[in-house]
């Protein structure tokens, strides 16, 4: 294409076929789509924009201070989200971008934490508003103690009356022989506990 | 097609109703015509189930979309890799994939079982049929079988899960599955020896490379699963304490324990009682997972969709375990042990100290998976059991079996001394020791780091010394050098030094574990050029610089992926791609919500974990999430080794005929044969 004088272009006539299929396959959306791939490098495009924002998932806000204070991030750790993705709130806001639930959870506890209140009292805030189960850990009272306590102390018991079994076995069990039978091996001690090394080391 | 599947469903369903009746009454009668008869039908069984896994692929690869569960699971543009793997992607397939690989291993067992164990084979038929016919009546009777046809014929299928559009999805959940499903074997030889009175160790001879193929197969399931959910999710973790990963868990740890004591009854005639339990608890665990999978009783991400099958599920685990457990009952008296116990410190002792923790281990993950259950039951109120808790009991349970890990191989059989106790541990407590105070002084300070840190030493310090010896003693006895002794070492006794590198992969796989105590991450909102800075607990400072945004389209997908550029202490390590993937049809309509695409750089100290999560008013400002994850490729590695053990443990061959039989066990007289 030739610029004239005037501003117009002048167009060969195959160019201008050119241009009319480009612009007729443009319309469809498979040759839009490959058209499309092309980077949108910093400084190229007007304000930066997407081509297709909607394939980059819900739109978000920008990052606040709030989003990473470690004060904030502790408190939604321990707050199951709702969405039912079994996730404390925290990860799943930082996870599982088109959830909505745990970004509204996550304002709360902000809000909250801006009105001056504890972490405790924030968790406190969520139990009274959603019940026990809004925790990732049932709190330490109650029944609950018996979920804590109940493996270990069932370890504990099976561990003493093992060791108690094991005491009772090895007390019925007849003495290591030091009575010397006419076939059994004579030997300094020293010499006898290296043969059980040996057959120690020898054994599977 | 699904003709063809739905009447090798019937047909494998009759044979198995047949084998299970053939093959207990051919036993229990020792009639060889039903017993022969048995077999017969779980080879038949096996080929018209594969016949309907035939069918199912057929459809899915012409994309019969009329086929209710084609159309559920894929589209036409999804993949030929994961096109494959939706033969388990649902409920329905996954139901008729558990059913063929039992009958194909039922078949193996029957086929390679050595002819010496011929009297148990008609209990072990009889036993594959009736679980395969279990899970095949699923299927027919529960509205869940993968050959229902719609009422219309969609233009095209769903599509599968994008996060199950994953290579670690594609082999996860085989692995795990045949980890479950394998374990039917054991399981079917030990109630064949309950009801054949057969108890000697010879039944576990037969079982042996079965119960290793298991816990392999569990421990690779388990370990891709971990894989899976750290590069696909975008969490930036691996473990969640979620109640399916729970579920796998559980017959992992009863296998070990099983796998440990299984020892002390072929060396001294010892613990039969305890094995045949942990065999039978190990295969209703499996089911039990199955169950936990498929009811949706406990709320899972992993889980499939609710639907009655869990009530068929609960049904087969309350009779399976009563049947089981009666019968185990009744031969009590046939289980005695043939020796006892000599001293307290000896290796028996602390095999069984580790057989404590491990059934310990796994009844407080039991009991946590299910305590949301219970207070319902008891107080009426839900509550949620997360990974705060599962950490809280569970660590300390942890570290006390590394550190059982390293003392079991220090203590010899039957009783130790003192001297021999000061020798043996004497290098080992040194290297523990000698570690945690270089960490120490390296300034960590958390506890529970420090501990898995200082124990993992000491059993490397025992596994070291245990090779360091036996290959000394080949140098002095065979004048082998060093490196051949090791190797022959290796070879001539797999069980034993293929289980110590089993225990260093356990090692690392704790002290991978304890490096998330230091994971480090902060969320950004970049625009190209702009940077956000995260310090590693190494000291050095990573600088992540958004480059620009990019949409292009794929296979079955529209990404949006971001450019960042790394750069450590200044200096560029290179570039990480993070991604939004939109899944669309073959006609380009959505298909799945939007989901994110991790970018990882995984190095050996750390791993950089960066995670799109999206744009601001469809712009090139990003967010994004960074993560510093330690010592995460060390849990991948460890897993390999693990993995690499198990394999060198269960390889055939190795050692002299009398050390072979030396592994094999011993003919156990069964105490109490004269009063039958």
């Amino acid at each position: 294409m030739r610029r004239r004088n005037d501003g117009t272009t002048e167009c060969e006539r195959r160019e201008f076929l050119g241009l009319a299929v480009a612009g007729l396959l443009s319309l469809v959306p498979s040759f839009r789509h490959s058209v499309a791939v092309q980077d949108t490098l910093p400084g190229t495009g007007p304000s930066g924009r997407l081509w297709d924002p909607v394939r980059a998932g819900r739109p978000l806000d920008p990052v606040t201070a709030a989003d990473n204070d470690a004060a904030i991030q502790a408190i939604e750790k321990q707050i199951h989200c709702t969405c039912g993705c079994n996730l404390d709130v925290y990860t799943c806001r930082t996870t599982d971008f088109t959830c909505a639930v745990s970004p509204a959870m996550h304002a709360r506890v902000v809000a909250l934490a801006k009105q001056g209140k504890t972490g405790e009292q924030i968790l406190e805030q969520f139990v009274r508003d959603n019940g026990v189960a809004i925790l990732m850990a049932p709190p330490k009272r109650g029944f609950n103690l018996a979920g804590y306590f109940v493996p270990s102390l069932v370890i504990v018991v099976a561990g003493a009356i093992l060791t108690l079994v094991l005491r009772r076995w090895a007390r019925a069990a007849p003495p290591p022989s030091t009575s010397r039978s006419p076939s059994a091996p004579t030997g300094t001690p020293e010499e006898l506990e290296r043969l059980r090394r040996e057959l120690d080391r020898l054994s599977v | 097609m699904t003709v063809l599947g739905s009447t090798g469903l019937w047909l494998a369903f009759l044979l198995g109703v047949w084998g299970a009746l053939a093959g207990i009454v051919g036993g229990l009668t020792a009639r060889p015509d039903l017993a022969r008869s048995a077999r017969h039908a779980v080879f038949a069984m096996c080929g018209a189930l594969l016949v309907a896994v035939f069918s199912l692929e057929w459809a899915l690869f012409h994309h019969d979309f009329n086929v209710e569960y084609v159309a559920a699971y894929t589209s036409r543009n999804l993949p030929i890799f994961y096109t494959w793997s939706a033969l388990y992607a649902g409920q329905k397939g996954s139901l008729l994939f558990w059913a063929t690989v039992l009958s194909v291993f039922g078949s193996l067992a029957l086929v390679l079982t050595p002819r010496h164990h011929r009297e148990l084979l008609p209990y072990v038929a009889g036993v594959v049929s009736a679980v395969a016919a279990f899970f095949i009546s699923v299927m027919l009777f529960g509205h869940a079988s993968p050959f229902e046809r719609l009422a219309y014929t969609p233009l095209d299928g769903n599509g599968l899960n994008p996060q199950l559009q994953n290579p670690g999805m594609v082999f996860h959940p085989p692995m795990l599955y045949l980890g479950y499903i394998s374990i039917t074997i054991p399981f079917a030889f030990a109630i064949a020896a309950l009801l054949s009175k057969k108890l000697d160790t010879d039944w576990l001879v037969a079982i042996r490379k079965w119960t290793l193929l298991s816990w392999l197969f569990l421990s690779i399931g388990i370990c891709l699963g971990m894989w899976w959910a750290y590069v696909e999710l975008g969490w930036g973790g691996y473990w969640a304490w979620d109640p399916v990963e729970n579920a796998s868990l559980l017959p992992w740890l009863t296998m070990t324990a099983f796998l440990h004591s299984v020892m002390i009854q072929e060396k001294r005639g010892m613990l039969k009682k305890w094995n045949l339990a942990l065999i039978i608890g190990s295969w209703l665990l499996s089911i039990f997972g199955t169950f936990i999978t498929r009811s949706g009783v406990i709320s899972s991400v992993h889980s499939f969709t609710q639907s009655n099958v869990g009530y068929f599920f609960l049904g087969f685990l309350i009779v399976a375990g009563i049947l089981s457990f009666t019968l185990y009952a009744i031969r009590l008296p046939l289980l005695e042990a043939e020796t006892r116990l000599e001293s307290m410190v000896s290796r028996e002792a602390s095999f069984l100290f580790n057989n404590l923790l491990l059934i310990g281990i796994a009844f407080s993950v039991l009991w946590g998976t299910l305590f949301p259950i219970l207070s319902e039951l008891v107080k009426g109120t839900k509550i949620t059991v997360g990974p705060p808790f599962f950490n809280q009991v569970n660590i300390p349970l942890g570290l006390a079996l590394l550190a059982l890990t390293g003392i079991g191989p220090l203590i010899a059989w039957r009783r130790a001394s003192v001297p021999n106790l000061k020798r043996q541990f004497a290098v080992p407590v040194t290297v523990g020791a000698f570690a945690t105070l270089i960490v120490l002084v390296a300034g960590m300070r958390d506890f529970y780091a420090l501990v898995a840190i200082g124990l993992g030493a000491f059993v490397l310090g025992t596994v070291t010394q245990e090779f360091t010896r036996g290959a000394r003693a080949r140098h002095r006895q065979y004048g082998e050098g060093y490196a051949l002794a090791l190797g022959r070492l290796l070879a001539r006794n797999r069980r034993r030094y293929g289980g110590y590198i089993v225990h260093t992969g356990i090692v690392i796989l704790f002290v991978a574990f304890a490096g998330m105590a230091f994971k480090t991450e902060t969320e950004a909102t970049l625009r190209p050029g702009e940077s956000a800075s995260l310090r590693s607990p190494y000291g050095s400072t990573y600088m992540f610089t958004s480059l620009g945004l990019s949409q292009y389209d794929a296979l079955n997908r529209q990404v949006t992926a971001a450019a960042v550029e790394v750069r450590r202490d200044g200096k560029k390590i290179g570039i990480l791609t993070p991604e939004k993937r939109q899944h669309v049809d073959a006609l380009g309509r959505p298909t799945f919500q939007p989901s994110t695409e991790p970018s990882i750089m995984s190095l050996l100290r750390e791993d950089l974990y960066v995670v799109l999560g999206g744009v601001v008013n469809g712009t090139e400002q990003a967010v994004f999430r960074f993560t510093i994850n330690p010592l995460v490729w060390w849990v991948w590695y460890g897993g390999l080794i693990v993995a690499l053990g198990g394999l060198i443990v269960m390889w055939p061959g190795g050692g002299s005929p009398a050390v072979r039989r030396a592994q094999a066990g011993y003919a156990v007289r069964l105490v109490g044969e004269e009063k039958e």
